[in-house]
């Protein structure tokens, strides 16, 4: 995906680097160094002053939606006030960070975020390999219909799947609490219960984004040629060892790179998920609340401006620490991979 | 051994459309419900077949349907123009930075792609639009903060670098300007990833949720998605704050409760649910688009 497509980035600018020299013939060397570099900056700008007007109104965006707001993370130390902005607040030091890490929110909402992101990304890897593999041995014409039914959940918003958690989750109506008191169970109080909700939302996941992964997976096995399996097939290979032999192997790169990727976005939680299938209800708060829907309520609900941007730089932070280490790591093992 | 072999296919037909049936079972309970009398509802819970079979909440929504049509009417007008601006301004910057020739293209693709990997996060992004562009309960607040994604600029650049530098090289021999070989010739040759995109912009727009939840409290303003939020989160909220059943349009007193709000489910879900698999491949090929490289 994304570090494919810089991949192709990466060869862009091996080639205008090269231009770049080309550009630097060792006649320039003999003129005043800076004069040079600055008139030859400026031709090139205004032999291309078009092509930067192109650029313009995305780099103004950028600038004012991406970078402004890099700016606005000083909130985190500040105590904001809306009449007094961003500038105009008094500055505190850590003090919205020392409150954040002396209760246990802080703790809370990690383990939650990290935890929650490692299970989805464990499991949701393993099932839609599963069943990738089992995929590839049926007829093209067959699996387009699988695939599409699989792949429903993925144009659902988590607002839609709000309303199917609760068709199922619903105390008095439910489908599953009528069907526990059918079977002479206790209905149990799902939106007021924590401890069954690490299970709903890895199944919640699981049933959203299994199309999609699986999907991808299958693409990969797609590309893995034909000529390994005939050579296995005159060695009288079975179907199974075929898979694992042969598919699981050469997909081992991917799934490696989709899964240290996966580890750089580990401190961004899903928020739709988290918001909405619990129903934003307080009893599920120590087992489905993650940074994200933490930051959000600090700041909507509860309107501590100050603390919400607290924990948003510290998730701001931690996050790009994050992708800086899975990238490195990337590159280390194939940096043909690597995002940069 | 060929005998086996078609038994273990039928097994695997059989995994398979059990699979299927479960992933889709549970929109046909929300379906159900929506289908079911509210007495019943309340006897019997909710069931996948309606045992009593009632189409009121469809018609207590659409006796006054001007809120859902207004939500409608909404998220098409944030779609349309989201996805065309995004897309034009996406292009624009992808070919910038695809240029082998522009000396700045790295620093700008530099630029664009830090935004992905570090972000101010939500407290700044709510500040900026509040504080300083003023766009509370403004539509631009809907449009303006998924307008350009970094990854999108991407997945363009790879699609435009395979465009062989030489059509732009002979298009300016012919006295072409930039701008005209942007819009002439660039934008035509893109027109495959231009629909991918494209496609994945809209279905963004039309999903989003999460901008609408803090921007948006003119209810003349409300999306189809914030539409489901307040209803979703205000589960007895909508029977017990009449201020809100006006709003809806809707008498109290025999007011479909349950039913109704899966109705609403199903009338703001339910079109684009229909309409977006018949585009499937293109979310997929949103993702290898950029990655084949010429």
């Amino acid at each position: 995906m994304s570090n494919k497509a810089s991949v192709a980035l990466n060869d862009n600018g091996g080639t205008s680097a090269r231009m770049d020299s080309n550009a630097d013939s060792p006649l320039d060397r003999t003129k005043p160094k800076r004069k040079s570099f600055f008139r030859r900056e400026l031709k090139h700008l205004k032999s291309n002053r078009e092509l930067l007007l192109l650029s313009v109104p995305g780099i103004l965006y950028k600038l004012i939606f991406a970078y402004f707001p890099m700016v606005g993370l000083i909130i985190a130390f500040k105590n904001y006030r809306y009449d007094l902005g961003m500038f105009g607040s008094k500055w505190v030091g850590l003090d919205n960070f020392r409150f954040l890490f002396t209760t246990d929110t802080a703790w809370r909402i990690t383990r939650n975020t990290v935890l929650y992101n490692l299970g989805y990304m464990v499991i949701t890897t393993v099932a839609a390999l599963f069943l990738a593999v089992l995929l590839n041995e049926l007829k093209a014409k067959y699996t387009r219909f699988y695939q599409t039914a699989l792949f429903l959940p993925h144009f659902l918003s988590w607002v839609l799947v709000g309303y199917i958690a609760y068709a199922f989750l619903n105390h008095s109506d439910g489908f599953i609490n009528r069907t526990l008191i059918a079977l002479g169970f206790d209905p149990v109080s799902w939106y007021q219960d924590s401890a069954p909700w690490p299970f709903i939302l890895i199944i919640v996941h699981l049933w959203k984004a299994i199309g999609f992964t699986t999907l991808i997976y299958f693409a990969g096995i797609m590309g893995i040629s034909g000529d390994y399996y005939e050579a296995a097939r005159i060695d009288g290979a079975t179907k199974r060892q075929m898979a694992l032999k042969i598919t699981v192997p050469l997909l081992t790169p991917l799934i490696i790179i989709m899964s240290i990727l996966s580890i750089g976005s580990m401190f961004r939680g899903d928020f739709g998920l988290h918001y909405f299938i619990p129903n934003n209800s307080g009893f599920l708060y120590s087992s489905t609340d993650i940074i994200d829907t933490y930051v959000y309520r600090a700041l909507r609900e509860v309107g501590n401006v100050s603390m919400s941007a607290a924990v948003g730089f510290y998730q701001s932070v931690v996050g790009f620490v994050l992708v800086l280490a899975a990238n490195g790591i990337v590159k280390k093992i194939n940096p043909e991979h690597s995002m940069w | 051994m060929e005998a086996k072999f078609s038994i273990s296919k039928g097994f695997l037909h059989l995994f398979f459309t059990i699979l299927s049936i479960a992933v889709v079972l549970p929109f046909l309970l929300v379906i159900a419900v929506s289908l079911t009398d509210e007495k019943s509802l309340t006897e019997h819970g909710y069931q996948f077949i309606p045992s009593d079979f009632s189409l009121s909440a469809y018609r207590y929504m659409l006796d006054s349907p001007d809120i859902i049509f207004r939500a409608y009417g909404v998220t098409m007008l944030v779609t349309v123009v989201g996805t065309l601006v995004s897309l034009l301004i996406t292009a624009m910057t992808a070919y910038v930075v695809s240029r082998p020739d522009y000396r700045y293209n790295r620093i700008t693709t530099f630029y664009v792609f830090f935004t992905m990997l570090f972000s101010g996060g939500l407290v700044p992004s709510y500040i900026l639009v509040t504080q300083y562009l003023h766009l509370k309960d403004s539509l631009l607040a809907l449009i303006l903060p998924i307008l350009l994604s970094p990854f999108n600029i991407m997945v363009m650049k790879g699609f435009l670098s395979k465009i062989p530098l030489e059509v732009i090289e002979s298009a300016k021999m012919d006295g072409a300007k930039e701008y005209r070989i942007f819009f002439r010739i660039i934008l035509p040759l893109a027109t495959p990833a231009l629909a991918t995109l494209g496609l994945l912009i809209a279905f963004a727009y039309w999903n989003e949720w999460f901008n609408a939840m803090l921007y948006i409290d003119d209810p003349n303003k409300v999306p189809l998605q914030l539409l489901l939020v307040r209803t979703l989160n205000s589960i007895e909220f909508i029977t017990t704050n009449s201020e809100f059943a006006q709003q809806l349009g809707i008498d109290l007193s025999d007011f479909p409760n349950n039913s109704a709000r899966m109705a609403i489910a199903v009338l703001a879900g339910g079109p684009m649910l229909v309409i977006f698999p018949f585009f499937q491949r293109f979310f997929v090929k949103g993702l290898t688009v950029g990655s084949l490289k010429g």
